[in-house]
């Protein structure tokens, strides 16, 4: 099956006053017809910045995006703006993170879905309307024949953030982009938004891209997942795969820091020594070196790409290695 | 709805009565300005000047004092001129608002349509050669005092080129009532228009392109490029909207400000007879009564401006209206 999205050796330089910094460095995936792909890393790791980059979202006159990326095999890079647009909103829609914020605060609700639904179809003002209606009862905002003429101001941060995925769904996207869609959100409330991203991608039949820096979101929402850390996938494979058997020592931390369901709770969670390295770094070897409990002198190079199947991750560590240095966990 | 427009009118009315107690104790009760020997003139005699004390009123106490002014300013509206005796003050003023309202209305029509054009050009060709030459010319049209420009329009207009094509319609200097011709009139305003609404393109221009700038930075502008919106959508609809906030405040501040007589300066150099230009004469000859009765004139406009300008946040911005 040929990948919906396929992204292929993505660099994304930013022009600053300090000279170019490189934020993104050879990133390559590929989203296939109705999966999640969940991309994971802290904030600055570049996960948001090469997406909106293939979407032409970011300040053309200040960025340099190379590499190549297609969308249902057509490229996406290097199109116009006025070709972007009409995929834009139809064909790729954005979730972005912040529902306070991702709305025009003047203008009502059902205009703001009306307007995106008749950017891209020819509808009248009526119809777009009440499919603006119809799209926040399917996202269980109450009363929405109500809602649909509220301000964004006038609605809480889980209704909001219900309002923009129902926008984004509004011309049925052949794949969503969601940019950390609960990060602002309450626990409860997250727990709601991301069982309603998963019921209605699969209704609409919309691929996703989830950015999150959250290991609970991505095992409980993805099917595969590519692990990012200083502008680079460091590791990637299906979540089984990454969850069960991590190969990168990166993931490791990120595996660990989650909090373990049962048993005596950890009095403090463990965490990764350090920083992760300022964006303009230039040395060659391994971006998590600095940080890293296994490294070697090796890893002043350019670390080797371990492959086993779609399974991969940057790093000298072969399985052996792996095993000596981190026992499996044992399941609970 | 309307009680906030009636509390709103009672602030207005709260804050007027500040204004004018303010300006009557600022011109009547400041030691070394005593009205009665300012009326008297130089040289009178003690009982001249105590003679005018007594049929003024000002022998009496001060809030008597105001309650005679503001009656007689107000109520029987004959209060006279202490410099052109028997001219009175209230149908002066009122003859004066006419070429004011009509000098600073058409100018502000050509500024806001004019800085909106500028602002949003330049925001959206933002570090183009437009751009950059735009806030040139912005900055040129702000440092340019206003009594300079007009005498230099009035130059090229009235004498050095008033006889080619491009100036030979326009009238000699002085206002034109609207009832009297309207061409007439508007041939009179058209250069002091332009002459006042440089000043105020150059600084509403740069603030909006400042305003639209931010907006741009905002998470719901990468909404609506998501959107897959055209551009000039987001800007119109999005932007620009979302940007008026300021614009609307300073219009209110500024249009206020310059129907109360800050105009004084463009009615001065065009020989409009407007509120400026009598406030102007009132000081020069330190005129109590008219001087009083322009600035609580002036008061009356920055403030209903202001109320006018909180009405239309409630237009502009759903927020406000909660």
């Amino acid at each position: 099956m040929s990948p919906l999205l396929d992204v292929r050796n993505l660099r994304v330089t930013f022009a600053t006053d300090g000279g170019p910094v490189t934020a993104v460095h050879d990133v390559s995936f590929a989203v296939q017809p109705g999966e999640v792909l969940a991309i994971v890393g802290e904030s600055g790791s570049g996960k948001s910045v090469s997406l909106l980059s293939v979407l032409g979202l970011v300040d053309r006159r200040r960025t340099t995006v190379e590499g190549q990326a297609t969308f249902r095999g057509e490229p996406l890079l290097g199109l116009p703006e006025r070709a972007l647009r009409r995929i834009r909103g139809r064909d790729i829609a954005l979730i972005s993170q912040d529902p306070m914020t991702a709305l025009t605060p003047v203008h009502r609700i059902g205009a703001q879905i009306a307007e995106q639904i008749r950017a891209h179809e020819r509808v009248g003002r009526s119809k777009a309307r009440d499919r603006a209606v119809a799209l926040l009862r399917d996202v269980n905002i109450p009363m929405p024949e109500r809602a649909v003429d509220r301000y964004p101001h006038e609605l809480s941060g889980g209704m909001r953030q219900r309002a923009v995925i129902a926008m984004a769904l509004s011309c049925n996207p052949a794949l969503l982009v969601a940019d950390e869609p609960t990060t602002a959100l309450d626990t409860t409330v997250q727990a709601q938004v991301l069982d309603l991203l998963r019921r209605l991608s699969a209704e609409h039949g919309s691929s996703v891209v989830l950015i999150t820096h959250d290991m609970g979101v991505v095992a409980e929402m993805a099917t595969r997942v590519a692990v990012m850390y200083a502008g680079r996938i460091v590791e990637t494979g299906t979540v089984a795969e990454v969850f069960d058997d991590p190969w990168h020592p990166y993931t490791w931390g990120l595996l660990d820091s989650i909090p373990p369901l049962t048993g005596p709770r950890p009095r403090r969670l463990p965490s990764i020594a350090g920083m992760p390295p300022p964006p303009g770094r230039t040395e060659p070897g391994c971006p998590f070196a600095p940080r890293c409990r296994a490294a070697m002198p090796v890893c002043l190079r350019p670390p080797p790409e371990q492959v086993a199947g779609g399974h991969r991750a940057l790093c000298v560590l072969d399985a052996p290695a792996r095993a000596a240095l981190r026992p499996p966990r044992v399941a609970a | 709805m309307l009680a906030t427009i009636a509390a709103r009118l009672g602030q207005m009315a709260f804050v007027m009565f500040g204004i004018s107690v303010l300006v009557f104790l600022i011109f009547f009760a400041t030691p070394g300005s005593d009205p009665a020997a300012r009326i008297a003139g130089r040289n009178a005699s003690p009982e001249t000047v105590e003679q005018i004390r007594h049929d003024f009123g000002f022998d009496r106490a001060l809030p008597v004092q105001y309650a005679v002014m503001m009656k007689r300013l107000f109520v029987t509206r004959d209060l006279t001129s202490f410099v052109n005796r028997g001219q009175k003050v209230i149908p002066e003023v009122l003859d004066a608002i006419p070429a004011t309202l009509s000098l600073v209305g058409g100018a502000a029509v050509l500024w806001v349509l004019g800085s909106l054009a500028v602002g949003v050009a330049a925001a959206a060709l933002r570090d183009t050669v437009v751009d950059r030459g735009l806030m040139i010319l912005t900055l040129i049209g702000i440092s340019a005092p206003v009594f300079w420009l007009g005498e230099v329009m009035n130059l090229l207009s009235q004498s050095r080129y008033h006889d080619t094509w491009l100036f030979s319609w326009v009238p000699g200097l002085g206002y034109v009532p609207l009832s009297e011709s309207v061409g007439g009139w508007f041939k009179a305003l058209v250069i002091p228009w332009i002459t006042l609404a440089v000043l105020y393109i150059g600084i509403y221009g740069r603030v909006l392109r400042a305003n639209l700038i931010e907006a741009y930075s905002e998470d719901y502008i990468r909404t609506a490029r998501a959107k897959g919106l055209s551009p000039a959508r987001i800007m119109l609809r999005h932007a620009l909207r979302t940007s008026l906030l300021p614009f609307v405040t300073m219009f209110g501040l500024d249009f206020g400000a310059l129907v109360g007589g800050a105009a004084l300066l463009t009615e001065v150099v065009f020989g409009l007879n407007g509120v400026g230009r009598l406030t102007f004469h009132a000081l020069q000859n330190l005129d109590l009564p008219v001087i009083l009765a322009t600035v609580i004139y002036a008061s009356f406009f920055v403030v209903a401006a202001n109320a006018v300008v909180d009405m239309l946040y409630a237009v502009i911005d759903p927020r406000v209206r909660a």
